[in-house]
């Protein structure tokens, strides 16, 4: 019996010493293979008397159990360890910028643009569109101002030849969906708009946002209301405080100035009213059964707001290293 | 407009602040943009007497005086002042006193000698004045009495940006009336006596335009002192209202102007010819006006002439050689009402207005013409002197007031509110409106100084104004609540927005109106839509493509040295049309510097057109868009190309002409494209096919044909003979080189085989690919690379 624990005991030893699995299995070979030692040993079981023959066969069993042990272990040991050693040669510099494109990004007048019209659609207000070059007619006749009218004063309006005009604000594109949709209506209506004024604080083309619900019963409460949530949401702040301050438009009444308190008093950031008698019968809408409200607000001012930006200009002026922050 | 609060609150004073009175203004839609102190703050300056004047021993340029301050006793005061002298009044400030920057006055000694106080300059009171040294005050100025009481220096000077429909709040009378109603106190107008005739000269009137002039009140007032100086009460209100002094009888027209809103004219008696006409104007005439402009008439603008020529063009201004000067001893009055549809748009129409015009053509009272003339020649027969005559009226047409009906019903309605009547009754009588009750609400009669109310809205507005907007509710709406259509045949607006910023692209917003060259160089438009008022020669005409826009948009970026430079615009287009104007929508791109911004793991190349063909296929997605070479005044003649969809030409890509590379001063050409915006909106609704569950069999084909041929027209080819088996022909490699022959090229292709039912046989592939090569081979020459 020494023989066996002595050849387990060298087998053991070998089995440890290796460190690649090609020695691995040539140690298993010198003790398990044909003729390996431990399997010698079985080969001599015959030979040994009946009665010890039982024991011998399984100490030698158990000790061909060890070795196989050891051996799953050890081979266990060297995969692991080489595949650490794989991995640890593979290891990337994982700080290494990513490769391959950039992203770009969108206009802050644009995001300002979708973020309102996300609002109002939440809202089931739609999003409508029209011309920029417009007629007399949609851009003044049909809200109510007339030619002379000392309002169009408050308004440096562009002409192209013919005499059509680039819309002074986005309000025609309320009187072309009324003459074409009938009531309910709700719509927000975005664009660019133009006036003859360009300085610090005034581009000759800017950007408006017009609002319009008409319905039965729409009243000036709901007015201040719709309005009244929509700054919070904007700005997102639950105690933002809201005015509405009497004004005058040719195109509502009544009308107010939308005011919100900031950090250096109140701050007007559009026009509202409800729509004027006149201008729903000049787009065949009766007056008396349906009524309604308006709003007007200036996209790139609620985009200077909301971002920080201090002058108007920068908007228009498409540097990529200011237009890249918003990104 | 520019008032004095005190000079308002002679007429009305509720128990108010500043500020709470500015608050009250705006929130009533008579918006305060500015407050302003009539002086800075300052305490314990009087009015003094300057008793004696000395030299200061040991200073040649100070003197000392003893004054009269009231005190009991005679101050002793060291002055520097040039212009101190015996028996003048000067402000005076007395020991204890804190001047403008919080200056204190304490007793010193100047030089040696006692000095008790200090003697004050209009500057360092904050007080303008133009006198070099003291402010020098009346001889009749009361020694002891406060300067800030004596000049009325607690005062401000309020600026109101009036809305062209309240042209009754343009005067201190209309303004004190709504203050009263808005806060229900008492209005104490000024007290108007008629002045009764001392002579019985007139000139005759008379109105040949009725339906412009509606009244035209004139009187002469003889022999008066035109040159008396105008009082200091009087200069102060016009000051503070920010008009200048000029004189006497001009300050009086000014000064009713500003109390009354009536504007009036006086005219030199001795300079008018004969009787007085208010009529339209002859072609041909002309007048120089008061602002020395030589105007030539129109039939259109209406005059007063006197019986050779015009003398005051009606309502806006007056002739130079017909005015009131200090000379003039006899005047004539005009205290008229001209209809504001006849002098609406004539200031801008000549360029210039006043103060009159402004309030004409917005609406004057025109009930208050004989009062505006009576109180006037009050102030003129005590300012200046003279008599009054009578005085002659003529009438043409007065506006009419009809009643306005308005229902209470529907005034709750529009302002969501629940009201009852008599609280609407209530507002009406504070805003002095009369009205007469009716089955549904009220019948009001509009006042004579309001031309803003003729419909039931007008009033509705009245009521909310009065009630306080801030007072309206403004509970969530209740509406019947609809989904809104979300046509899966149209991307959204953002997200193709989304899908250009995500390929790298920037999104800018440039100017609709461009250099007319730019359409000429990128659009060869040579009859773009003109501007007739453009802002600057480089902004007059309106762009018929965005490519301008986006060329200057990298100029400006080289400029700020953008190593690389992508950007998009998506914005309307214009060009004349039949029908007056085409106004699509476009969506440009431009891409210039390296394919990728520079980095470590790839080679810096610069983008070319392949790159931003990819970008225009994944915009149109999945529609199949074909490109055509073709030629565009914007681009590289051999690298651009035409883009189709469904045989419909929808827009433009190529390298920017080396041209305009040049002449934009560029280092290198960006690569340009630009699509019709609504084609790039469509979207296709799905509808799905059947999938195959046999495995798809590859067959590459590696073809050489000569350099010109097209790989678009072997497709198109391959498409034209391919089985239905075959589920795609693409290419995917080009090469020239060892192996291909000069002037040819070899491209290769896969070749995608699949059948819905069973899997392919070779001998059936084979068939497929022989005719695929047969095609190519006949129509482009190609032969199999072997």
């Amino acid at each position: 019996m020494n023989n066996v624990d002595t050849i387990l005991e060298s087998g053991l030893s070998a089995l440890d010493a290796v460190q690649d699995l090609v020695e691995l299995e040539q140690v298993k070979a010198r003790y398990l293979g044909k003729s390996g030692e431990l399997t010698e040993l079985l080969k001599q079981l015959g030979k040994l008397p009946a009665d010890d023959r039982k024991a011998a066969g399984a100490a030698i069993n158990a000790a061909k159990q060890s070795f196989e042990a050891r051996h799953n272990e050890r081979r266990d040991l060297i995969n692991a360890d080489k595949l650490a050693r794989q991995l640890a040669a593979e290891s990337l510099d994982v700080t290494l910028p990513g490769r391959g494109s950039a992203v770009g990004g969108l206009h802050p007048v644009t995001l300002t643009l979708e973020r309102i019209a996300t609002l109002f659609r939440s809202l089931g207000f739609e999003v409508a569109d029209g011309p920029e070059i417009e007629t007399d007619f949609h851009n003044f006749q049909a809200l109510n101002i007339p030619e002379n009218h000392p309002a169009r004063a408050m308004q440096d309006t562009f002409y192209v030849e013919g005499g059509d005009v680039l819309r002074t604000h986005t309000s025609p594109i309320q009187v072309r969906y009324m003459l074409n949709n009938e009531p309910p209506i709700k719509i927000v209506a975005p664009g660019r708009v133009y006036r003859v004024d360009s300085d610090a604080t005034h581009s000759p083309m800017f950007h408006q946002m017009e609002g319009l619900w008409v319905d039965q019963d729409v009243s000036f409460a709901d007015l201040k209301a719709t309005v009244t949530d929509f700054l919070r949401r904007f700005f997102e702040r639950d105690d933002l405080q809201v005015r509405f301050r009497p004004s005058f438009f040719p195109f509502t009444e009544p009308s107010a100035e939308i005011d919100v308190l900031g950090e250096r008093g109140w701050l007007e950031v559009g026009g509202c009213g409800m729509v004027h008698p006149n201008v729903l019968k000049n787009v065949n809408i009766d007056p008396e059964k349906y009524t309604g409200f308006a709003f007007g607000i200036g996209l790139d001012r609620f985009a200077m707001l909301r971002y920080g930006v201090n002058d108007l200009r920068l908007f228009f002026e498409n540097d990529l290293n200011f237009l890249k922050q918003f990104n | 407009m520019q008032f004095s609060e005190q000079w308002l609150r002679s007429w009305v004073n509720p128990s108010l602040n500043t500020d709470e009175l500015s608050y009250l203004l705006t929130m009533a839609g008579l918006e305060v943009e500015e407050v302003n102190a009539a002086a800075p703050a300052f305490s314990g300056v009087v009015i003094a007497e300057v008793k004696e004047v000395v030299k200061h021993e040991n200073a040649d340029r100070l003197r000392v005086t003893k004054v009269d301050a009231g005190t009991g006793e005679l101050i002793q005061i060291v002055c520097g002042a040039p212009n101190v002298a015996v028996g003048l009044k000067v402000p005076c400030a007395l020991p204890g006193a804190v001047l403008p920057g919080d200056f204190k006055i304490k007793p010193t000694k100047m030089r040696g000698v006692e000095s008790g106080g200090m003697l004050c300059s209009g500057k360092e009171l904050g007080v303008p004045d133009d006198a070099d040294g003291l402010l020098l005050l009346p001889a009749d100025a009361p020694v002891g009495t406060s300067i800030r009481d004596y000049l009325s220096l607690d005062d401000s000077l309020f600026t109101l940006k009036i809305t062209p429909n309240r042209a009754d709040c343009l005067s201190i009378k209309g303004l004190a009336r709504e203050v009263a109603a808005l806060t229900d106190s008492a209005l104490q107008p000024v007290a108007i006596a008629p002045v009764v005739p001392a002579h019985d000269q007139t000139l005759p009137v008379r109105i040949d335009a009725p339906q412009g002039c509606g009244r035209y009140i004139g009187r002469v007032v003889k022999g008066v002192n035109a040159a008396a100086p105008t009082p200091d009460w009087m200069k102060r209100r016009l000051e503070r209202s920010g008009l200048r002094s000029i004189s006497a009888i001009v300050d009086v027209t000014n000064y009713i102007l500003l109390e009354l809103g009536q504007p009036m004219h006086a005219f030199d008696l001795a300079k008018l010819d004969g009787a007085i006409t208010v009529r339209m104007a002859r072609a041909g005439e002309k007048l120089v006006c008061l602002n020395e402009q030589e105007v030539a008439l129109g039939d259109h603008l209406m005059v007063i002439a006197d019986d050779s020529k015009p003398v005051a063009i009606a309502g806006i201004m007056g002739g130079l050689g017909s005015g009131v000067t200090t000379a003039s001893q006899d005047v004539f009055l005009e205290s008229a009402f001209f209809a504001p549809e006849m002098i609406a748009g004539k200031a801008r129409e000549l360029g210039f207005g006043s103060d009159s015009s402004y309030r004409f053509e917005r609406g004057v009272d025109f009930q208050q013409q004989r009062d505006a003339i009576e109180r006037a020649t009050a102030l003129i027969v005590e300012i200046c002197g003279g008599e009054a005559g009578p005085l002659t009226e003529a009438q043409g047409q007065l506006p009419q007031r009809q009643a306005v009906a308005v229902r209470s019903a529907r005034v709750n309605k529009v302002l969501g509110l629940d009201l009852v009547p008599d609280a609407i009754a209530a507002i009406f009588s504070r805003l002095g409106l009369d009205y007469d009750n009716t089955a549904e609400g009220f019948a009001v009669a509009p006042p004579a100084f309001r031309f803003d109310i003729e419909i039931e809205e007008d009033l509705i507005e009245e009521v909310a104004r009065v009630y306080g907007y801030d007072a309206i509710p403004s509970d969530a709406p209740r509406s019947r609540m609809k989904m809104l259509p979300l046509p899966e045949t149209r991307r959204p607006r953002e997200l193709i927005r989304q899908q250009l910023a995500a390929r790298d692209y920037q999104e800018v917003v440039s100017y609709a109106f461009v250099d007319e060259r730019w359409e000429r160089d990128f659009a060869g438009n040579a009859d773009p839509v003109r501007l007739i008022n453009p802002i600057a020669a480089q902004m007059s005409v309106m762009r018929s493509t965005l490519l301008g826009g986006l060329v200057d948009v990298l100029v400006g970026n080289v400029n700020r040295k953008q190593p690389r430079v992508r950007v998009f615009e998506v914005a309307r287009t214009f060009r004349k049309s039949a029908e007056g104007f085409d106004q699509p929508e476009k969506i440009a791109g431009l891409a210039w510097g390296s394919r990728l911004p520079e980095q470590w793991g790839a080679k810096t190349e610069r983008v070319d057109f392949f790159d931003v063909k990819a970008d225009v296929e994944a915009l149109l997605h999945p529609q199949p868009a074909e490109f055509r070479k073709a030629a565009h005044p914007a681009c590289h003649p051999g690298r651009c190309a035409e883009i189709f969809l469904a045989g419909q030409l929808v827009g433009v890509i190529g390298e920017l002409h080396p041209q305009w590379v040049q002449q934009y001063d560029l280092p290198s050409a960006p690569v340009v494209f630009e699509l019709e915006y609504a084609v790039v909106e469509a979207q296709r609704h799905v509808k799905a096919a059947p999938v195959s569950k046999f495995q798809p069999v590859r067959r590459d084909l590696a073809l050489v044909v000569d350099e010109q041929v097209e790989v678009g027209a072997m497709l198109a080819s391959f498409r034209q003979v391919a089985a239905e088996i075959v589920s795609e022909v693409a290419l995917f490699d080009v090469y020239r080189g060892k192996g291909v022959p000069e002037g040819k090229k070899s491209l290769a292709f896969r070749v995608l085989l699949q059948d819905q039912a069973k899997t392919l046989t070779d001998a059936e592939v084979e068939v497929v690919v022989s005719s695929l090569l047969e095609a190519v081979s006949t129509n482009h020459g190609a032969t199999l690379r072997l």
